[in-house]
């Protein structure tokens, strides 16, 4: 049987005192989308960041495809990836913040455009079309040749989203994609994490918005202080959660 | 007194030629330096913080005519001798290295963190993310302190006439002693230095205005 996509193993990390990780591990198979739910401070959001080591792991191992992801294995020693190499494997894995993060001095076009140029190695003309390609996929084409300062909230990060597709990751995090965003424009950002998750495309999501995890998951982490409290399909852990914590953060969160 | 001027002035544009010289030589050891200390601020080691910091604060907090003294006078004499004009841009240049330093620094500071993380993760390496995302932006935050340094450089050649840097004041004051028309003479000195500085401080305007076409 071939590897999952993503295998998190004992998964630990501590700012200093700070214990915020607690051994957490997780599989994702190819196609599938999970979604990592629990209170502000639960970890949820540095395990995402520890998937594709912008946070350096404290322990633990995390394997994408396979292959060993931030370290190297070699003769039974382990050490850190070069920055170049890590950067090559960053390059599968796309990532949306919950800031959005877009280049302030890049037009939009120019924000999807520059990784698989700079990155891949593509030229601009190739580029420009894969990053218009992309603008289609999230209903941005209008708004191609605007710099970002330019777009609301939801905008922006449906271009953000066309950047992390543009990476053709074989993975795609979200970090809190909506949290960020005015009520009246969330909406259009879920709707296109919704058709990409139609798409058959692998995910991990941390998120507040809880029927919408229902709706488009496979499977959900409740998360707590570190550890995951409970997992399972979305309709046990949301609809018939064991755990009194579960219940008690679901419902905190779905009477407002 | 027209003609009184045109025999003046021939010194005087001489000076300013050698003005322009020193001011650019200057400027672009200052921002190299500045440019060059404020990343290596970046990193995370600290006798390099330690030792940057000690540079930016003892030429922030000494005048710069010390400075060009101790370079001019005080390495000659320990044996070391510097001609004026090499003199005058490497004080100027160290002085303005310390300023540029903090100018750089602060444009670093003013990116958030995000910026770098987000480059990171479509597969950038630190110094891909370094020169596609946070120079061009810290370019533009800087442009403003940068081109005000230019002009106060320029007008601060002026001290170098101290250890005799052929520049506009040295001239100048060449002229008063030989001709005693110290008004005309300074008068026109300012002149030239207006005529250097105001279109530098309109093309400094226009970069501005043209990097806030983003905004």
């Amino acid at each position: 049987m071939a590897a999952p996509l993503l295998r998190v193993e004992d998964l630990h990390k501590s700012f200093g005192s700070l214990e915020v990780l607690k051994g957490v591990s997780m599989t994702l198979e190819r196609g599938h989308k999970t979604a990592v739910i629990g209170p502000s401070g639960c970890g949820k959001s540095t395990m995402l960041r520890c998937i594709n080591f912008l946070e350096t792991p404290s322990r633990g191992r995390i394997y994408l495809d396979g292959e060993r992801f931030g370290e190297k294995e070699a003769d039974g020693a382990v050490r850190p990836m070069t920055e170049k190499e890590l950067a090559r494997q960053r390059a599968h894995v796309g990532m949306v913040f919950q800031g959005f993060y877009l280049w302030p001095h890049l037009t939009a076009r120019d924000n999807v455009a520059i990784a698989p140029m700079r990155v891949r190695g593509m030229d601009r003309a190739e580029a420009h079309a894969l990053a218009d390609t992309m603008l289609a996929k999230v209903h941005m084409s209008h708004k191609a040749d605007e710099y970002p300062e330019r777009l609301s909230g939801g905008q922006q990060q449906r271009v953000a989203i066309a950047r992390a597709l543009a990476q053709e990751p074989k993975l795609l995090l979200f970090d809190e994609p909506t949290s960020a965003l005015d009520p009246e424009l969330v909406g259009e950002v879920l709707k296109v994490i919704h058709e990409l998750a139609d798409e058959g495309r692998s995910m991990v999501l941390v998120t507040h918005e809880i029927r919408f995890a229902r709706d488009v998951a496979d499977w959900v982490l409740f998360m707590g202080d570190g550890d995951i409290v409970e997992e399972g399909p979305p309709d046990a852990v949301i609809g018939q959660p064991r755990h009194e914590r579960t219940r008690a953060f679901l419902r905190q969160i779905l009477q407002h | 007194m027209l003609e009184q001027i045109y025999d003046l002035g021939g010194p005087l544009l001489l000076g300013a030629v050698t003005t322009v010289q020193i001011t650019l030589a200057a400027l672009v050891v200052a921002i190299v330096l500045g440019l060059g200390l404020a990343l290596l601020k970046l990193s995370r080691l600290r006798l390099v913080h330690w030792l940057i910091d000690i540079y930016v604060e003892v030429f922030r907090n000494t005048p710069v005519l010390a400075q060009l003294f101790l370079i001019y006078f005080g390495l000659a004499y320990v044996g070391f001798k510097v001609a004026s004009f090499p003199a005058a841009v490497i004080g100027l240049g160290l002085n303005g290295g310390a300023i540029l330093t903090e100018v750089f620094r602060a444009g670093f500071a003013a990116i958030h963190h995000g910026q770098r993380e987000a480059a990171l993760a479509v597969g950038m390496t630190p110094w891909e993310s370094m020169r596609h995302i946070i120079l061009p932006q810290t370019w533009r935050i800087t442009l403003p302190p940068l081109g005000n340094y230019a002009i106060a450089l320029l007008k601060d050649t002026a001290v170098v006439s101290a250890i005799a840097a052929p520049e506009i004041m040295f001239y100048a004051r060449n002229l008063v002693t030989s001709t005693f028309e110290t008004t005309l003479v300074y008068v026109l000195a300012a002149l030239l230095y207006f005529a250097l500085s105001f279109p530098l401080a309109r093309l400094v305007e226009h970069f501005e205005r043209r990097q806030r076409a983003w905004l």
